[in-house]
């Protein structure tokens, strides 16, 4: 994602299509590691008895709804707190979380044994089970990113009827964004709950829904400030530097908070001694703490760092990084099993959903009126009609 | 603006509050849960100290649930080295080959392993589409015409045992029934439930030297411990591995040595799924807690918006 922008930075106009051949390529190297699964089933990925889940799930369904969240969060400040200056960030944001959202249900159907079925648990029911929820919740919250992404669509063919009545019903819709979002987040945490013998102590708690719940908020703001970064250089749209640190001002609130819980968690359970063991999962351990949490809160905790957008930039990296780590831990390394890496059809399927999902991004953002200051309201809500004064 | 960082953290705490209270909500096991009821459930006890590692069992197994044959990379038939979607129960070896006379009868012992059949099964609880059931006779039977892949049940077993058919493109989770019968696509097959027909499974059958016994859980719990007093110190700590294991299991296990050093995990006496029981009954509080919460920032907020735009 990084090279494609920063080859963009430099002439927008001329350089763009390289960006987008690159993308393409990969998509197209994606499609072919797609046939190469389908037509030889999961035998053609590492996954094994030993190893049922590996890298689809921990990065693409794991580590992407968790980098999602910056949809309901940003929702909530926005619409809920009534931060209104942050208007000009909650479309790019919404839209994001809708194609990180698509890419994982649609990464689930390379992982599924029976694509087939997927519409299985909408028949068969089993209430005690997390993923069941997981399952209904993701699916819901789809469909409430479906009409919060709608406005999209409607503004641009002038559908004001319609747009009136998705307007209307903003409000309910973002609450109940939120509660699924916040039973889903947490419940991914809640599915490793299940295994204390097999899951290893560092990462077992039965508290782990709840780390798993902070960490989405803090890696949800960390990617509005990475994609608002990215799509502002990429796209020539200015975003106000201003908007962006003070997020980067609530990081370390949510970061300190999940320190205090995550290390509160071991100590009450006498469990501290283990990060210092010198064993592999202690220093995957210390590697996801120290540079995903402990550094970018110091780092964030600065001013001088925060109104610096490329240091924020990079500060904000390190939260995606240390999340991503921290989904790859509590799932495959920290998890009894044979030892597990990827092969070329799992790292091309999910490089090539990555990339499709960059193509969904331009596309959107080249035909529908995703930066709002490129777009001027048609019908202003009383509420957001004094937008540019607000902040 | 007034809205700062306090406020901030509301939004965060809310949800957190109510995970807090869910996941130390200790409720009892599931209501599908009776101990009382397991007593009468068949169960099977395997003595390691009785077994002569013959593997009559495992090819019993093969044989009556028609799974096919492993073959090695010649196309030649291969002892298999674990379980898998075609192998649902297996003799192992443990070998103490550090000691000084690795063939003395406490440095080695075989290990038959096979679904252990819990009372309480975590695979049940976590299978999204309830294709992994307990059926009402005992064993954990699988419905294939529910499944739809996910694994999480393979990713929960506490035990390793359900086994995926990974060569195939429309693949199965495979594992021992006790010979009890299962969904197949074709439907059910009846003719294979031998318990349905008044026999014991075919593994049991098959055994030549009683290392296999099978009968009711309570009277083969009471076999077991009496095999257990009247040889005190005979028996890895005098005790029967799957009676407490997780809940309980209706597969219990007499071993002459460490069980960890057989594959048998360390487990406690609570059932797993009530672990996870608690976080989706936290649901509707969350749906209240949550929604409620935000339901009122909101109304304070733009309150406070209006006020603000009056004066």
């Amino acid at each position: 994602m990084a090279t494609t922008t920063t080859t963009m930075k430099s002439s927008k106009q001329t350089t763009l299509p390289v960006g987008s051949i690159i993308l393409w390529i990969i998509l197209l190297i994606g499609v072919a590691a797609a046939i190469v699964r389908y037509s030889q089933g999961l035998g053609s990925t590492n996954l094994a008895d030993s190893r049922p889940w590996g890298l689809w799930i921990a990065f693409d369904v794991m580590a992407g709804v968790a980098l999602a969240a910056g949809g309901f969060t940003l929702a909530a400040v926005v619409y809920i707190f009534r931060m209104k200056r942050f208007y000009p960030l909650i479309r790019p944001t919404l839209l994001t979380a809708y194609i990180g959202y698509l890419l994982a249900a649609g990464s689930i159907l390379f992982d599924l044994g029976r694509p087939d079925r997927f519409y299985h648990p909408f028949f068969y029911w089993n209430h005690h089970s997390v993923m069941f929820e997981i399952a209904w919740s993701v699916i819901l919250y789809l469909s409430i990113l479906t009409i919060e992404n709608s406005q999209l669509v409607l503004e641009k063919y002038q559908l004001k009827g319609m747009l009136r009545i998705v307007r209307k019903i903003t409000i309910p819709v973002v609450i109940v964004g939120i509660i699924i979002s916040t039973a889903h987040q947490s419940s991914l945490g809640g599915l490793f709950v299940l295994m204390p013998s097999q899951t290893h102590p560092l990462w077992y708690t039965p508290i782990l829904p709840v780390l798993f719940y902070i960490s989405a908020i803090a890696v949800g703001l960390a990617m509005v400030i990475v994609e608002s970064t990215l799509s502002s250089s990429a796209f020539n749209h200015h975003v106000e530097t201003r908007l962006l640190s003070e997020i980067g001002s609530w990081l370390p609130m949510m970061l300190g908070l999940y320190l205090l819980v995550n290390l509160g968690n071991l100590a009450f359970s006498g469990k501290l001694g283990l990060i210092f063991e010198g064993s592999l999962a202690s220093f995957m351990y210390l590697a996801e703490i120290i540079i995903g949490v402990v550094l970018p809160l110091i780092l964030l905790s600065m001013a001088s760092i925060r109104n610096d957008r490329t240091l924020l930039f990079r500060s904000a990296l390190l939260v995606v990084f240390g999340v991503i780590l921290n989904r790859f831990n509590v799932l495959v390394w920290g998890q009894n099993g044979a030892f597990y890496a990827p092969n070329w059809v799992e790292f091309a399927v999910t490089a090539g959903l990555i990339s499709l999902g960059i193509l969904l991004y331009i596309f959107a953002v080249k035909n529908l009126p995703v930066f709002t200051d490129h777009a001027p309201e048609p019908e202003p809500l009383p509420e957001e009609a004094a937008l540019p004064a607000a902040g | 603006m007034a809205v700062n960082r306090r406020d901030f953290l509301k939004l965060a705490g809310a949800g957190v509050g109510s995970l807090v209270l869910a996941a130390g909500h200790n409720q009892p096991a599931s209501a599908e849960f009776s101990p009382d009821e397991a007593r009468r459930h068949p169960a099977m006890l395997y003595d390691t100290t009785l077994c002569v590692g013959c593997r009559a069992c495992q090819n019993a197994c093969r044989n009556w649930n028609e799974t096919t044959q492993e073959l090695n990379a010649d196309g030649l038939y291969d002892m298999p080295e674990d379980l898998s979607g075609d192998t649902w129960t297996i003799i192992k070896l443990y070998e103490d080959e550090t000691a000084e006379d690795p063939d003395a009868i406490g440095n080695f012992s075989f290990i038959k392993r096979n679904c252990m059949h819990c009372l309480d099964p975590a695979c049940v609880s976590a299978c999204t589409v309830g294709a992994m059931q307990k059926s009402p006779e005992g064993p954990v039977i699988y419905d294939a015409n529910r499944c739809f892949g996910c694994r999480y049940c393979m990713v929960a077993c506490p035990y390793d045992v359900p086994r995926y058919q990974w060569g195939s493109t429309t693949p199965l989770v495979q594992k021992c029934t006790f010979c009890s019968g299962y969904v197949q696509p074709e439907g059910v097959v009846d003719g294979k439930n031998r318990l349905a027909q008044g026999m014991g499974p075919a593994c049991v059958e098959a055994c030549p030297t009683g290392a296999l016994s099978w009968g009711p859980r309570e009277e083969i719990l009471e076999k077991a411990h009496t095999r257990v007093k009247a040889a005190p110190g005979k028996y890895y700590e005098d005790r029967v591995y799957g009676e407490h294991e997780a809940g309980g299991t209706l597969q219990l296990v007499l071993s002459h040595v460490p069980f960890a050093k057989l594959g048998l995990p360390t487990l406690g006496p609570q059932p797993l799924p009530s672990l996870t029981d608690p976080l989706n009954w936290a649901v509707p509080g969350i749906i209240l807690g949550v929604g409620g919460l935000m339901s009122a920032i909101y109304v304070t907020r733009s309150h406070a918006e209006h006020k603000g735009e009056e004066d």
